[in-house]
């Protein structure tokens, strides 16, 4: 499945800064009610957002309700943003709601992967860099956010920092790409693999019975 | 002289088929492990990009996160709401993509991580991938496992294969004895309250010592497990005559001249002496004493003789109901879970049943004890431990994730403070505002017969139990 291709752009942030966001918080699992990649935005940080989820009254102390973050398409988080399980309806329901970059200290691993796998660019930056960032984006919504991939680079006033992202991540970000497709090309060097290793570890391999 | 490699190493390298580029490895799957959370959607999206299961055969779906764990539960009964079209959806595929399937009725039904060591799916020296967190569980048996999102699985079922950055390597050398009343879930809460939730990121943890290598499979299989919650890309063990004589005769191991060659194979698995690894931790056993967790991450947690810090996180505490310098012991609590993919085996219930025989639990109290696989469930039955849980006012559950996370049925309700056998005690995990202790089975036990946050100790009178 291929994503919107990742270049420049200038959005809005809302800063969300507590350490340990974990995927339970981003999408608790009684919000995820269908089978698939859709209709989880309304799911996203049901517990926090609403003061009630089942009659979804809104929390109007939550950034995501506040008049200018409601629009944000960059969220900035704390340490080891989106932590705990591998549910990527985490990342899906940021996705739908219209979030395209988080910016955190550090991401839980599996979350990671699963954010460059859906055209949503995680940009991990050290603590001083997030904190002058959720700080203005605090004082006023309108402060805009510029995330630019292939320089690396995120802005926010007079605030500039670059970003570390592995080129592979990079390129299916940019490119918007498969990494499925990627790994098909290489499938003559997979079954290369699996005939050397058949005649080794051959109980690997057996029928299901 | 070939250089000294870790056990981490060797798995890596038996496995890698070519280099990814850009610092990755591209590594070979033997297992992939699905469930009915994602499995479905993975299935559904993996047929609708025209692709298929590359090999089937080594590719399982278990229901186990929203199955009903009422008693006797009907076959689609799910606790979540519309929870049945996740296991009518993931059925449905797994037969048309001629996939291993261990449906809601199987004998052999229950959490990925029971089942799979329980029916020799899982085996030392595999790479294992599911899109669930807690798959680290599985190094347990010297196997390289780790949890993937849901594109991953996809990706694994198309190409057998994902491409992976090798992580950093880490070694935690456990020495010495438990005191009596001390088990593995305290040693794993001992090390994340100690080096923080975050203090494994990015590595590889090799759990070892001692006493690492005197605990059987299943308490190896709770250290594991609880690796994630370290933020570890995964814990292994390196395998032994204990893991050895744990995997014979399973259904699915190898069998005859196959099992002495795995066997055999097995045996080379193991850190060299000499191997350097890029972080150390050591920890002695007299050390750890039955914990618990007081705050929102498994990382904020202490001896349960001991107080919330005085500094604690305010959020947490506001969310918890606490106060700082307040006193763990003697908490009064509304409920007490015992299961999951933590501590739902065999053992785990036995700890707690030896708690609670002839005991009853508090009044009022709201304890449920579901078992972590229909075989955990029939052996248990089979001892009378269904027997004691009940007398002592515990349900007894069908096995599934259950109470472990809330899917919108069952829940103890807003603000009720819990003690739990499971693995996450984050804010609304077990329900809108459950308040989560996290703790070992014989402390959940010994809480819910005290009605307050207690150890097996006070309660069973004395050491030597």
């Amino acid at each position: 499945m291929t994503n919107t291709p990742i270049g420049h752009f200038v959005g809005r942030a809302a800063p969300l800064m507590i350490d340990h966001i974990d995927t339970d918080q981003i999408i608790p699992s009684r919000e995820i009610k269908s089978v698939g990649r859709s209709g989880l935005s309304d799911g996203l940080f049901a517990g926090w957002r609403y003061l009630n989820p089942e009659n979804r009254t809104l929390n109007p102390q939550f950034v995501l309700n506040k008049d200018g973050f409601s629009e944000a398409d960059v969220l900035i988080a704390g340490r080891n943003f989106g932590c705990g399980s591998s549910r990527e309806h985490a990342v899906w329901s940021l996705k739908e709601f219209g979030i395209r970059a988080i910016v955190a200290m550090s991401f839980g691993e599996i979350f990671f992967d699963n954010c460059v796998r859906n055209g949503v660019l995680p940009i991990m930056l050290d603590s001083l860099a997030v904190t002058e960032i959720a700080d203005r984006a605090a004082r006023d919504p309108r402060n805009d956010i510029t995330i630019d991939l292939p320089s690396q680079h995120v802005a926010m006033g007079d605030t500039v920092s670059r970003f570390e992202i592995s080129a592979y991540a990079k390129r299916l970000l940019q490119e918007g790409l498969d990494p499925i497709d990627l790994t098909l090309k290489d499938l003559d060097k997979i079954d290369a693999y699996e005939r050397k290793d058949r005649a080794e570890r051959p109980w690997i391999y057996g029928a299901i019975v | 002289m070939t250089q000294a490699t870790t056990l981490f190493d060797k798995l890596w390298q038996m496995h890698r088929i070519a280099d990814a580029g850009d610092g990755a490895d591209l590594l070979a799957l033997d297992r992939v492990f699905l469930h009915e959370r994602t499995g479905g959607v993975a299935l559904k999206s993996l047929a609708e990009c025209g692709r298929s299961v590359r090999s089937p055969e080594r590719v399982w779906a278990i229901m186990d996160h929203i199955v009903s764990f009422k008693d006797g539960r009907g076959r689609d009964e799910s606790r979540s709401p519309g929870g049945e079209q996740f296991i009518l959806e993931t059925r449905e595929r797994a037969l048309a993509a001629g996939i291993g399937l261990i449906d809601t009725d199987d004998p052999h039904q229950g959490i990925v991580h029971v089942v799979t060591p329980e029916l020799g799916l899982a085996l030392p020296g595999m790479t294992v991938v599911c899109p669930d967190s807690h798959t680290c569980s599985l190094g347990a048996l010297g196997a390289l496992a780790w949890g993937i999102g849901s594109s991953q699985a996809e990706h694994a079922m198309a190409t057998s294969a994902l491409r992976q950055q090798k992580p950093g390597q880490m070694r935690v050398s456990v020495n010495g004895a438990f005191s009596p009343g001390v088990a593995a879930k305290d040693l794993a809460l001992h090390l994340i309250a100690a080096h923080g939730a975050a203090g494994g990121q990015r590595c590889a943890i090799e759990f070892a010592g001692e006493t690492v290598t005197n605990m059987d499979i299943e308490e190896r299989l709770t250290l594991c497990n609880l690796a994630v919650e370290f933020s570890a890309f995964t814990g292994l063990i390196a395998p032994d005559d204990v893991t050895f004589r744990y995997v014979h005769g399973r259904r699915y191991a190898p069998k005859a001249d196959q099992w002495e060659r795995a066997h055999q194979h097995w045996q080379g698995l193991k850190t060299d002496g000499g191997a350097v690894f890029d972080h150390e931790i050591e920890i002695q056993a007299e050390d750890v004493s039955p914990t618990v967790t007081w705050g929102t991450s498994p990382e904020e947690a202490c001896p349960l003789d001991q107080h919330v810090p005085v500094d604690a996180n305010p959020r947490a505490l506001a969310y918890m109901g606490l106060q700082p310098g307040q006193r763990l012991f003697g908490l009064p609590i509304e409920g007490v879970f015992i299961g999951s993919c933590t501590n739902g085996r065999l053992s785990d219930l036995r700890a707690a049943a030896d708690v609670l025989r002839d005991r009853k639990v508090a009044d009022g109290m709201r304890a449920v004890c579901v078992p972590g696989s229909r075989l955990v469930r029939a052996q248990a039955e089979a001892e009378g431990l269904d027997v004691v849980f009940k007398q002592a006012g515990f349900q007894w559950g069908a096995p599934g994730c259950a109470m472990c996370f809330y899917a919108g049925g069952e829940t103890f309700g807003r603000g009720a403070r819990v003690v739990s056998s499971t693995n996450r005690n984050f804010e609304g995990r077990q329900g809108p505002g459950v308040r989560t202790h996290l703790a070992s089975p014989a402390t959940a036990a010994a809480s819910a017969v005290a009605g307050r946050i207690t150890s097996a100790r006070s309660i069973v009178g004395g050491p030597g139990r």
